[in-house]
């Protein structure tokens, strides 16, 4: 429409007029085109304005729409709505014994620091501290008061008493700053595997709180877990058995003037370690310094049940007769020849006592005699104990799930001969922790299949690979009983819990190296209750004992350790809810096995 | 006709708007409650895990037995034995209750009264 049109174009007026038309038709009548050309033009946009508002709209409550329909099928999360309270509280958590009583715990308190500048009373801030604290020099803080810096830890963590304390000095440059801290509510009990912690990385505001030791460092990644809630961690121990073993050992370790004293109770079916003690020990909440030289066994933190590689002596015996009854080269009557002493490659092996040129298999083991076992170890030869031992775990360290554990790696000999063969059948030259003997223990009479230590609760029996067949496990029972009841470790009866076991005591290699100490032994027994269903094995080392009573010291195990094991089946068993009964009659089939 | 609806409308625009802002005043106090409730449950939870380590400190095991010590003459408390387990066999069996021959009572021969609990 770039042209206008005219309303009386004169092309038609003329001709109009000259047929005596009204002219004024043609002018209406264009007038009206004109007119509805404009309605239609108008009409459209109006159409297309309609269109663009319903769109508008449909935007607008498809919006509203899509957001109420998403309201209506999600789950509320409203940030300000989720309670996260637990995840406030518990940065770390706590770990709980197999009841569920608490072993470690958190505790909110505060540390201390200081804004020199903000100190309006340097001298009445610095005596009011060194008062609070003895152990803080109040001349030197007046000195830092004074100085140019501007922040000045004071204290990792203190007490709500010493807070308010301080708080009432009323010095506007010393601050608080809130600290979780970890709490070992019942101090020293089962220090060693609780371990400890201490503080990563630190601020003003927060401290990082990290595991150095036991299951604090081998869980810390687990503990940590934000996504764990407040779920705790459940720990095979039990609180009440670890509170007896501790106090027994310790009076036995006091008594039998021993250096150390460790002591492993052990499941026999699951490898659960109800617990585990090692003295001397320490308080996790105030752990104390490694030790920079000297042994590293001088150290209360050193676990001598995990952590100490010793040759146990006698109570290997057990294995290399085990082992021999599998392969089915004896029977509990072979006799052996037991004249000595044996001598093989310029050593010499004795035995403690003599009973004659021949014994039985079971006498062999109920006297404890090195040179009838050395026998039956050169008939089993090196390659076969070597793979009986390996499948018992003694040589790698123990799975236990603490950082420590790998520390306790076994000392094989580096040449494994016949000599070695034989000196390992009773217990030298092989060096393991008591916590390997406890595993080898249970793996044996619990009806032979191998059993991996833990210190997590076990929900479900767990079943290892088979090391011997049922029937020797049921003779190794029988035989073990006997040692009680006939052989050196008679001191292990306990009435109404059948214990059985083995003694060994073995003089401990000098340090310097060259040869063994004539009066130091490791005094150690192993044993199982009740032996004609074995629920428990008990592992107790002696480093070092001797008992005075008589008229010479004694150093047996017979004499020191055994009695000790004694007093703590007496205390553990029934706090383990075992109930003293009478051995049943024929439990154990001593002649019908491995035949 | 058409100033009342008019009216009418905004009468109901101005109560909805009054609605609404009540509404959001409500909300932004019960958010507030919300947040200061929060806040006393994590200081709840913090008291509660203070416990928690308070009761299991004052029950550790070196305590129990010092306590027990201490009282020994009043409580007698001996760590647990084996000696103390008992047998159903041992306990005496109760020993029949005595007729009694009343001619007044109603109740019947050997029905013991309320008073008759004590058995020897």
């Amino acid at each position: 429409m770039s042209l206008r049109t005219p309303l009386r174009p004169l092309a038609r007026i003329l001709p109009a007029r000259q047929k005596g038309e009204n002219p004024d038709a043609i002018e209406r009548e264009n007038l009206r085109l004109r007119h509805e050309a404009q309605r239609d033009k108008m009409r459209q946009r109006a159409e297309s304005r309609l269109i663009l508002v319903a769109l508008c709209f449909m935007i607008a409550f498809g919006a509203v729409g899509t957001r109420m329909y998403a309201l209506a099928t999600s789950d509320v999360e409203e940030p300000e709505l989720v309670t996260n309270g637990a995840s406030i509280v518990n940065t770390r958590a706590d770990i709980v014994d197999r009841e569920g009583r608490v072993l470690a715990t958190n505790f909110v308190t505060n540390s201390l620091y200081a804004h020199p500048h903000e100190i309006i009373d340097a001298r009445a801030a610095a005596d009011g501290l060194a008062s609070i604290f003895p152990d803080m020099d109040a001349d030197a803080l007046h000195r830092r008061f004074t100085s140019e810096t501007r922040f000045i830890w004071l204290r990792r963590y203190i007490s709500p008493e010493q807070e308010q304390l301080v708080h009432d000095l009323g010095e506007p440059g010393l601050l608080f700053g809130p600290r979780e801290m970890r709490l070992y509510p019942n101090g020293s009990l089962a220090a060693h595997i609780m371990g400890g912690a201490s503080f990563g990385q630190e601020a003003v505001n927060a401290a990082e709180v990290i595991g150095v030791a036991g299951v604090e460092s081998e869980f810390d990644e687990v503990l940590r877990d934000p996504a764990r809630g407040d779920a705790p961690l459940v720990l095979s121990i039990d609180l009440s058995v670890q509170a007896a073993v501790e106090q027994v050992l310790a009076g036995g370790m006091a008594m039998m003037n021993a250096r150390g004293a460790a002591a492993v109770l052990m499941d026999a079916r699951t490898g659960e370690i109800v617990a585990m003690a090692s003295l001397p020990d320490f308080d996790p909440n105030a752990r104390p310094r490694p030790l920079t030289d000297g042994e590293a066994a001088d150290s209360p933190l050193f676990n001598r049940a995990m952590q100490g590689v010793y040759e146990l002596g006698s109570v290997f015996k057990t294995f290399t007769i085990a082992q021999a009854l599998e392969e089915g080269l004896v029977n509990v009557e072979t006799m052996i020849d037991t004249t000595g002493p044996l001598r093989m490659s310029g050593f010499a092996i004795n035995d403690f006592h003599y009973y004659g040129a021949s014994q039985s298999v079971e006498d062999v083991l109920v006297h404890s005699s090195n040179i009838g076992t050395a026998r039956i170890a050169q008939m089993i030869g090196a390659d076969r104990q070597q793979r009986f031992l390996g499948q018992l775990g003694f040589f790698q360290p123990t799975a236990v799930e603490m950082v420590e554990a790998s520390a306790g790696r076994p000392l094989l000999p580096s040449r494994w001969g016949e000599l070695s063969t034989m000196t390992i059948s009773y217990g030298h030259g092989l060096s393991t922790t008591p916590l390997h003997l406890a595993a080898g223990y249970a793996s044996i009479l619990n009806g032979g299949t191998v059993v991996t230590p833990t210190v997590l609760r076990q929900d479900a029996p767990v079943l290892g690979e088979r090391v011997v067949s049922e029937e020797v496990s049921q003779t190794m029972r029988g035989l073990l009983r006997s040692v009680v009841t006939d052989g050196t470790a008679s001191f292990g009866e306990v009435e109404g819990y059948a214990v059985g076991g083995k003694t060994g005591t073995a003089d401990k290699p000098r340090t310097a190296g060259g040869g063994y100490y004539e009066d130091r032994v490791i005094a150690t027994f192993a044993g199982a209750f009740p032996m004609y269903d074995p629920q428990y094995v008990i592992v107790v080392t002696l480093d070092e004992p001797s008992e005075t009573s008589g008229p010479e010291p004694r150093r047996t195990a017979g004499w020191t350790a055994v009695p000790i094991a004694a007093e703590l089946i007496r205390r553990a068993a029934p706090l383990l809810g075992l109930r003293p009964t009478i051995e049943p009659l024929g439990a154990y089939q001593l002649s019908s096995a491995s035949q | 006709m058409r100033g009342l609806t008019t009216a009418l409308a905004a009468l109901a625009v101005i109560g909805l708007g009054y609605w609404a802002y009540h509404q959001t005043i409500l909300t932004q106090q019960a958010l507030r409650e919300v947040d200061h409730l929060q806040r006393s449950i994590g200081i709840e939870r913090e008291r509660l895990s203070v416990l928690r380590a308070e009761w299991a400190y004052l029950n550790r095991p070196d305590r129990l037995r010092d306590l027990a010590d201490l009282n020994f003459d009043r409580l007698g408390l001996m760590p647990l034995g084996p000696e103390q387990f008992g047998d159903a066999a041992l306990i005496p069996f109760p020993l029949p209750e005595e007729l009694v021959i009343d001619n007044a009572s109603s109740g019947g021969p050997g029905l013991a009264g309320p008073d008759d609990e004590e058995f020897p």
